[in-house]
């Protein structure tokens, strides 16, 4: 079965696959990593039967971009901008990981209105990432028109999103100690209007796959697993949920004031394809809740700390203050020191738990970054789930996980 | 046989091979701008006035396409499974009046080219079924893992709803007593067959979108899962040979269904007016082409073995019933509809 022209050799095969693909009574496909449905440059090396997936052994490393060590090498504030660029749908929510983690291990307090205006972008971030779950889970199983509208809804909150930062997705908006700036004054209308709009969306989403038996039929009791196993293979997030435990960071373990804010977490039943795409559409309900919260009881007053040491000064005080002008050259050309010590902080990501572990040796520049990513999880439990399906199967099965590439190989 | 009907046959031939490749290419847009009305679109818009020209414009693209040949493939299967593909698609309106008796200068001429053969129903399954040889071909010729199950995916799927198409058929046949396609349009004259057969109608509509590799069941070349199933190897003109095979296709079973089920050409004042027999049954075939769009916009698709349960414990059984009901209060009312 392996051709002469395949350039992997059976020696490497072995352990990967099963002895009947060596014999060649099973079929190798190598899917992706350009494939219309492997979410960026997924590779799988899949051992079919027929059409039924074998085995499926994930290609992880394809995209790697050596972004954990290329923050080593910058200061902390500038490593920041990084973090935009491993899960591209998330890169609020990295932002906020990387910041509280600084935060933690210099030891800085944000203020009130910074936090909620976090909480608020992060919650607008978790559901454009969910809507586009949704879209190309929904275009995986070739429900077109889904993907179009979810798309039409992302682009409200982009639009939001480059009102406050200037950019769409590489927003790098929250830095240590608070925000880049105060959000404008269309920033509050334009999230009322988008407050308005989106459950009406929502339910025409769910009018086309929730209630259509072809969907239905496509999602039910596909890739099963139960909460034990789910939690041994380190999956979280909406992935774990669906197996029915309630275990999310924001109520588990509040960060930027999520104790304030009342929210379910919504839970599946079975573990299966449907329940992870059911729960996330809960989510983006809950999540419209928690938006509506923080908008109405947001506080006056700075959005960034007053500690000098960590952060610079605006713009309007290097004029008549000399001390001003030596916080912002110190912090623009050396940064911030950090002492000793390693901290490890994790925030509630749309895909589960995004961990940032940050060791300080004393200098301006982290010795060690560590991300612990949900996609990376999610890619390992992915043989478990697909085993024994059909190859259409599978391809619903990868969207129904929501693997980020560039989140997973970071 | 006279010179003048050579060439009258020989013009009938040209019509309707450009009904359907004049079709092929103004589906193509069609299609695009509905979808695109649909999905809060715009669709192709810069090609000329309303993206007219658009269709001329992809053609001219694909035809300068390089032709590339992979090097595992079979050569001559290769290159013929394009051709197999696209010729039923484009013979089948053979036996498909357009229209009545047109008089033109002083001669009278029927609308169509042989509507009068008389197993012309067998001749419409038996050109439909060969195309998926050259799906088949196609994918197994490529060399191509994806192309392969894509050519086995569409003979499984072959195997499936063929049966239920042939008997959904059954039911105009019992009907006008006849496998003519002329008398089973006279036979609608007093009413569609689409009303005395609804179930019938149901059934030859689903299968005939299976039949045309079409969404919901467009398993073959299910992109998101075999990147092009069958094709997934072709590419410049072969390519388009195949895309015009489905939307060649697309519009031969809308024809077929407008004329075994919606009463073909037939319409008010046709019979005074002959060249309102092409504008009615245009309408009608348009009809059932926006359906056809209007599902692949909506329906997620199914999975391959779901259709074949679909196509053997549904369909068949509902199609086999389907033609004991109507055989049975045929006999009983004894033909009087």
């Amino acid at each position: 079965m392996l051709g002469e022209h395949n350039e992997i050799t059976v020696d490497e095969l072995k352990g990967l696959v099963s002895d009947r693909a060596i014999e060649g009574e099973t079929m190798l496909l190598n899917m992706g990593p350009q494939h219309p449905s492997t979410h960026g440059v997924l590779r799988l090396l899949l051992e079919l039967d027929g059409e039924v997936v074998v085995s499926c052994v994930p290609d992880i490393g394809f995209l790697h971009t050596g972004i954990e060590k290329n923050m080593e090498a910058k200061s902390y504030e500038k490593a920041l901008v990084m973090t935009d660029r491993m899960d591209y749908l998330n890169n609020l929510g990295n932002n906020l990981c990387y910041c509280l983690a600084v935060e933690k291990l210099v030891d800085l307090d944000v203020p009130e209105r910074a936090q909620a205006i976090r909480v608020i972008l992060t919650e607008l971030q978790r559901i454009a990432s969910h809507l586009v779950f949704t879209a190309s889970h929904a275009l995986d199983l070739a429900a077109m028109s889904v993907f179009l509208y979810c798309f039409r809804e992302r682009e409200h909150i982009l639009d939001i999103f480059e009102l406050c930062s200037g950019a769409r997705m590489m927003t790098s908006y929250f830095r240590p100690g608070g925000l880049w700036r105060d959000v404008p004054d269309e920033f509050e209308p334009a999230v009322r209007d988008f407050l308005k709009m989106m459950p009406d969306r929502i339910d025409q989403y769910e009018a086309l796959l929730t209630n259509n038996p072809l969907y239905l039929d496509r999602v039910k009791n596909i890739g099963v697993i139960d909460s034990a196993e789910a939690l041994s293979w380190g999956l979280t997030g909406p992935s774990l949920r669906a197996t029915g435990l309630a275990w999310d960071l924001r109520k588990a373990n509040p960060y930027s004031g999520y104790e304030k804010y009342a929210f379910d977490v919504p839970v599946g039943e079975k573990g299966d394809t449907f329940d992870r795409y059911i729960v996330r559409i809960r989510e983006m309900r809950e999540s419209l809740k928690i938006i509506e919260q923080a908008l109405g009881s947001l506080p006056e007053g700075p959005v960034r700390s007053d500690n000098r040491k960590y952060v610079p000064p605006p713009r309007s005080e290097l004029g008549h203050s000399m001390e001003a002008v030596i916080h912002h050259f110190k912090l623009w050309t050396e940064g911030f020191p950090a002492p000793k010590g390693s901290v490890y902080n994790a925030v509630e990501s749309p895909r589960g738990e995004l961990g940032c572990y940050l060791e300080g040796n004393g200098s301006a520049k982290p010795l060690r970054v560590h991300f612990r990513t949900p996609s990376f999880a999610a890619l390992q439990v992915l043989p478990r789930l697909s085993e024994g399906h059909l190859i259409a199967d599978l391809v619903a099965i990868i969207s129904s996980l929501d693997p980020i590439l560039g989140d997973s190989d970071r | 046989m006279s010179l003048a009907l050579l060439i009258e046959w020989a013009i009938k031939s040209v019509v309707i091979i450009l009904i359907i490749l004049g079709g092929f290419a103004y589906l193509t847009l069609l299609e695009r701008r509905t979808l695109a009305r649909i999905q809060v679109r715009i669709g192709p818009n810069r090609a000329g006035p309303w993206g007219l020209l658009q269709p001329i414009a992809d053609a001219i693209k694909l035809i300068f396409k390089e032709e590339l040949t992979p090097r595992d493939a079979d050569k001559v299967l290769f290159f013929l499974a394009p051709i197999i593909t696209v010729i039923p698609a484009l013979i089948i309106l053979a036996v498909i009046p357009l229209g009545g008796e047109a008089t033109l200068f002083g001669n009278t001429y029927r609308l169509d080219l042989a509507s009068n053969v008389n197993v012309g129903v067998l001749y419409i399954l038996a050109i439909a079924s060969i195309a998926v040889y050259g799906i088949v071909i196609a994918g197994w010729s490529s060399g191509n893992k994806y192309a392969l199950m894509g050519g086995i995916r569409s003979s499984a799927q072959m195997i499936s709803y063929e049966l239920a198409l042939g008997l959904s058929i059954v039911g105009p046949i019992l009907l006008a007593q006849s496998m003519s396609v002329d008398q089973i349009i006279d036979g609608q004259r007093g009413l569609w067959y689409v009303v005395l057969q609804p179930v019938g109608f149901l059934i030859f509509m689903l299968a005939s979108i299976a039949e045309v590799n079409r969404a919901p069941f467009d398993m073959p070349e299910a992109e998101q899962e075999l990147t092009a199933g069958y094709h997934t190897e072709y590419s410049g003109m072969k390519f388009a040979l195949f895309f015009m095979a489905e939307y060649g296709k697309m519009i031969a079973v809308s024809f077929i269904a407008a004329t075994l089920f919606l009463g073909g050409y037939l319409g008010p004042y046709v019979e005074r007016f002959w060249w309102l027999g092409p504008i009615y049954l245009f309408i009608k075939v348009l009809f059932v082409l926006l359906i056809i769009i209007w599902l692949r916009a909506t329906l997620p698709r199914f999975r391959y073995d779901r259709l074949m349960e679909f196509g053997w414990k549904i369909l068949l059984p509902l199609a086999l019933l389907n033609v004991l009901v109507t055989g049975a209060i045929y006999v009983l009312v004894g033909g009087a509809v």
